[in-house]
């Protein structure tokens, strides 16, 4: 290493380091990525489940006054992380615009998105992502000032919409105006607050988003009796979480959490009973609580894995009624909701 | 072995391998996040190339300045979000430097109020998150403007509400644009003509006629076309219909609110630089052309500013570069520029990030160095001009 | 009385136009204040726990909001019990930079080196934790003024020596070098903050191998810090340009080394001539900052406007109030800097003529 030290040596020094660092970095990397994982192994290893949820959008995903995460997707998170994990608090909570969300998942920053995010054939095949299951059943509508006399969206001809924008309902209202021969002016903002807020300030005559949405955003509203939701339902919206494409086993892993909370609906098992019912002679109840039968280990995990969800989360009836339903200030129907057995959408394939 | 050797042991050896080395790693840095990238792509299944530009957007958005539609092609949408940040930014580098120089000037001047005035105004501006403003001007006008049925009218042809502000305009019929193009045409023979006759001028010390005739000409080409044909205009008046004005011509308030606060922004910027620029200039030109008996205005315009510009414009052209640049923080409020609905809403529809982040940071990358590559030349000009 | 009457003849209303414009002024002023004091202080709410505290006064400041939410503008959701630690980092801080400030402190050269090695190291082991005893506070509960600062901090931190590279580079007589730092500088300067920001939020996972990631924080600093060491190195290049050439060859003859001659000579004195520009770009980095906000990272002017959807406090005087609020914040901090630039800039000016 002698030559370094000659006099004059111009920037061969600098330029020696640079070239040595580079390549530290290179074999650090490598070292970093010496075998690709699945995102199950990943997230065992780091022991945290990185999920993307929206930025606030009550009965979904918001934070409370001590910046506590609660809502329908929040809890599918930490269903997922309680799961895999054995700590429902194994979470974190990243929270996503619309237009970041899928990039989010692309590239490997969370492992899961559970941002109400509608399932369409476009982003299914041509996004590199898999939608696992329907967690929400929901439909595109309105919501207007009382004042300006409209009863129904068909007379909304020539009126300026907010929306967030990058979303599937910026695209539905383009079609449902268009196919009714109907003009509109329309307001896209990066953020569904940004859009609520302008819309709340009077830049637009409508806001529009999920049928959920808009009761959720009308509590944010100045004055939330002055406004009220459209009766049309002009789109079909099927929420649902979202995995990366090409790795089964941890799409494995997030769709059979849904179907266990469901499951645990149909069977009666909730947070209370749950462990009770370990003695249950049903043996639906005994398998999906891991008491007969090797699931769990199956997908991965231990057999535990839908007790424990069942204990910390609570069943999917217990989570929507808390964060939807009667028991939240939304008071939203079950309505498509519902499971198959009361007339509604949500029919879970049996474990077994 | 013994090569790599000899050639170490002469600087320009050793030069050579450092760079070899440096260019390699280079290389290999693009090579390992490109493959890196495929990789990932690859296996996610994600849709890759440059396809999607032909396909439909499926949206609407509310400014454009050419023809858009819900099914015309991100290709088309990607002009009209060019567009839209090229007209916020030309009316925004035009009202920044008038009211920048008229800043810049006033601070300068002997009148004590007004100069600190004019401190207080860069200051307040400057130093203030452009960001801020534009949200802070945003969310005034939304929130403290009425609702169209209540807006503020002049007359029955300007209206300003919360969802915009409406001039009175005016359409072509057939032939109206053909008119349009040719007085275009000849405003840009105007700037010929005159300089010829600035030409003529400096020659001879005759005052020359080229541009009264050149109008002249003009005039009576217009007069002549408008009696035979008619006028190929109509008045557009906007109206309210239903929820909104319609007609006319319209700004939205996120347009007004992006170009107030970019224009004001940059502005306390660009009369920095002329405050610069004319202090710059020494302060004997000054004298001198007041000696010779030229009033303040003149000596200002025709001694002090000619020689200030020389200073003031490589400065002022990266401020308007910042300023277009700047304009991609509508992104914020929901005006449609490139950034906002191309690398944003396109980016989200189609879920292609790598291509729409490479396509508009590539538009950007081009003006910019276009600039400097322009301003290179003007710097090698003004240099020569010095000699 | 008189004098003043003098003064203002001599200086208001010397001629007619300017006796014009000295009337236009003052009413301006008048307008000016009228409106802030009307809005700001007389039509104003000062107390209360929600927005209807504010209806009360629908053309006036809602400041309850800003009291009530104070404690997360500064501190985000960092954990209550452990804001000690903030409080540690700030009073450090400013300390250090009083220190940096004072005329009369000889050791000034041994507190900048000391502010720009351990204390950052400090500060992310203090804010940061999981080691020492210290729990484990993750970024995404940082947020306010602590990460605009981090954010401020880091850029100028590392844009200051990685700018003096790249314009050193800039001006080798290496073509390679050369080639390689224009491409740098002139790549990171020629594209919006915006979408450099949204590539390191969410593209750079895509360019590195699967599983390898980084902090989102983290991402944005790495982003905001190449931004401003291009700017950076631009302003030092024209720090370089203005030491006369004399002192480049003198140095080659006293037989001192490229780094050496750098090191000893030639910087010392360009980083002088650049420190408004220095300055300047710190003020720019600063003032970007707020653009982090739109790739989703609650720094003081993102926290800010995420607290105006609370249920308990939408109303619209808050959206102002808020953006007031922050923008006098900024103002506070850019102001400061540009004014201790301005001082530093006359100090050496002064003796630059005294020579």
């Amino acid at each position: 290493m002698n030559f370094l030290k000659w006099p004059g040596v111009k920037v061969s020094k600098v330029g020696l380091f640079s070239f040595v660092s580079f390549f530290l970095f290179l074999a650090l990397a490598h070292l970093q990525s010496a075998k690709a994982d699945t995102t199950l192994d990943l997230v065992k290893k780091r022991g945290e489940l990185s999920c993307g949820v929206s930025q606030g959008l009550q009965g979904f995903s918001a934070p409370d006054d001590k910046g506590r995460w609660h809502g329908i997707d929040v809890d599918f998170c930490r269903a997922v992380a309680v799961a895999v994990l054995g700590d429902a608090e194994a979470v974190k909570i990243v929270p996503l615009s619309a237009k970041v969300r899928f990039t989010a998942l692309q590239s490997g920053e969370i492992d899961l998105l559970a941002r109400n995010t509608t399932w369409t054939m476009h982003r299914d095949t041509a996004l590199g992502i898999q939608f696992v299951g329907v967690n929400y059943y929901d439909g595109q509508g309105f919501i207007v000032r009382k004042d300006i006399g409209v009863t129904n969206a068909r007379e909304l001809d020539g009126a300026s919409i907010c929306v967030n924008a990058g979303t599937t309902t910026e695209l539905n209202v383009a079609d449902f105006f268009r196919s009714n021969g109907m003009d509109y002016e329309i307001s896209s903002y990066e953020k569904s607050e940004e859009a609520v807020a302008a819309y709340d300030a009077g830049r637009c005559d409508a806001y529009t988003t999920d049928q959920s949405g808009l009761y959720a955003q009308r509590q944010r509203l100045i004055d939330p009796d002055a406004h009220m939701v459209l009766p049309d339902v002009i789109s079909k919206e099927p929420l649902s979480p979202v995995v990366r494409q090409g790795d089964d086993v941890w799409a494995d892993v997030v769709r059979w959490v849904h179907y266990a909370m469901l499951n645990a609906e149909e069977l009666g098992v909730n947070a209370q009973n749950v462990d009770k019912l370990q003695e249950s002679i049903n043996p639906s109840i005994r398998r999906l609580l891991g008491v007969e039968g090797a699931y769990g280990e199956s997908l991965g995990l231990d057999n535990k894995w839908a007790a424990r969800i069942i204990r910390k989360v609570g069943n999917y009836g217990e989570s929507f009624d808390r964060n939807l339903g009667a028991g939240s200030q939304l008071k939203i129907e079950r309505g498509l909701n519902a499971l198959w057995s009361n007339g509604g959408l949500q029919f879970a394939p049996p474990i077994r | 072995m013994n090569t790599v050797f000899s050639l170490w042991s002469s600087q320009k050896g050793r030069n050579l391998i450092v760079q070899l080395l440096m260019v390699a790693g280079f290389l290999g840095l693009v090579w390992w996040l490109v493959d890196n990238t495929v990789a990932n792509l690859a296996r996610q299944n994600v849709a890759t190339g440059f396809g999607f530009l032909e396909n439909n957007t499926g949206f609407d958005i509310n400014q454009k300045l050419i023809a858009y539609d819900e099914s015309s092609s991100y290709q088309r949408l990607l002009l009209v979000g060019l567009l839209n940040t090229a007209i916020v930014s030309v009316l925004g580098i035009f009202f920044a430097t008038l009211i920048g120089f008229m800043v810049g000037l006033a601070r300068l001047s002997d009148n004590w109020l007004v100069s600190k005035l004019a401190f207080l105004y860069v200051e307040i501006f400057r130093n203030l998150p452009l960001l801020i403003q534009i949200l802070f001007w945003y969310v005034l006008l939304i929130e403290i403007l009425p609702h169209p049925r209540n807006s503020f009218a002049l007359g029955d042809m300007f209206f300003l509400n919360n969802r915009g502000l409406y001039l009175p305009w005016f359409t072509s019929l057939s032939g109206g644009n053909i008119v349009l193009w040719a007085i275009a045409l000849f405003g840009v023979g105007w700037f010929f003509v005159s300089r010829q006759a600035q030409k003529r001028r400096e020659l001879t010390g005759q005052k020359s006629s080229y541009t009264r005739h050149y109008f002249i000409l003009g005039v009576i080409a217009l007069a002549g076309y408008l009696s035979l044909w008619g006028v190929p205009f109509e008045p557009n008046l906007p109206a309210l219909k239903g929820f909104n004005f319609r007609g006319g011509l319209s700004f939205t308030p996120e347009f007004v609110a992006l170009l107030v606060a970019l224009s004001l922004y940059t502005a306390s910027f660009i009369a920095e630089i002329v405050r610069a620029g004319v202090l710059c200039v020494a302060k004997g030109q000054f004298e001198a052309a007041k000696a010779l008996g030229l009033p303040t205005n003149v000596a200002m315009n025709k001694v002090i500013i000619p020689q200030a510009m020389r200073v003031i414009i490589p400065p002022l052209t990266s401020q308007y570069l910042n300023l277009t640049k700047n304009s991609s923080l509508a992104a914020a409020i929901a005006y449609p520029e490139l950034v906002s609905v191309f690398a944003g809403t396109a980016l989200n529809q189609t879920g292609q990030a790598v291509e729409i982040i490479f396509i508009t940071m590539s538009i950007y990358l081009f003006l910019s160095l276009l600039t400097s590559f322009l301003m290179n030349i003007y710097n090698a000009r003004v240099a020569l001009v010095e000699k | 009385m008189r004098s003043i009457l003098k003064w203002s003849r001599e200086n208001l209303f010397a001629t007619r136009m300017n006796a014009v414009m000295s009337v236009l002024s003052i009413w301006l002023v008048y307008v000016a204040i009228e409106g802030v004091f009307s809005w700001a202080l007389i039509n104003a709410s000062f107390i209360g726990t929600d927005k209807a505290s504010c209806a009360a006064n629908p053309h006036g400041a809602c400041w309850p909001f800003v009291t009530a939410k104070l404690n997360q503008f500064v501190y985000g959701n960092y954990p209550m019990g452990e804001q000690w630690r903030v409080n540690i980092v700030f009073a450090l801080g400013a300390f250090g930079l009083g220190l940096l400030m004072t005329k009369r402190v000889s050791f000034k050269k041994e507190v900048a080196v000391l502010m720009l090695t351990v204390y950052p190291v400090l500060t992310f082991i203090l804010l940061s934790g999981g080691f020492l005893g210290l729990s484990y506070v993750e970024t995404n509960q940082w947020g306010g003024l602590l990460v605009t600062l981090v954010i401020a901090v880091t850029g100028i931190v590392v844009s200051l020596p990685l700018g003096i590279l790249l314009a050193l580079g800039r001006r080798s007589e290496l073509p390679i070098i050369r080639i390689m730092s224009i491409g740098f500088i002139e790549f990171w300067r020629g594209v919006p903050l915006i979408t450099v920001l949204f590539m390191a939020s969410v593209m750079l996972p895509l360019f590195l191998p699967e599983g390898m990631n980084f902090d989102a924080l983290l991402r944005c600093l790495i982003g905001v810090s190449m931004f401003a060491s291009a700017y950076m190195a631009e302003v030092i290049r024209g720090g370089l340009q203005a030491i006369p050439k004399g002192q480049y060859e003198a140095a080659k003859s006293l037989g001192l080394s490229y780094w050496k001659s750098m090191r000893l000579i030639i910087l010392p004195q360009a980083l002088v001539v650049s420190i408004p520009g220095i300055v300047n770009t710190f003020i720019g980095l600063f003032k970007d900052t707020t653009l982090v906000m739109i790739v989703g990272i609650f720094d003081l002017l993102g926290i800010i406007s995420f607290h105006f959807t609370d249920p308990n406090w939408t109303s619209p005087q808050v959206p102002i109030t808020g953006f007031v609020f922050a923008g006098l914040v900024f103002w506070v901090f850019c102001f400061a800097m540009s004014h201790y630039s301005k001082s530093v800039e006359r100090r050496f000016s002064v003796t630059g003529e005294n020579k």
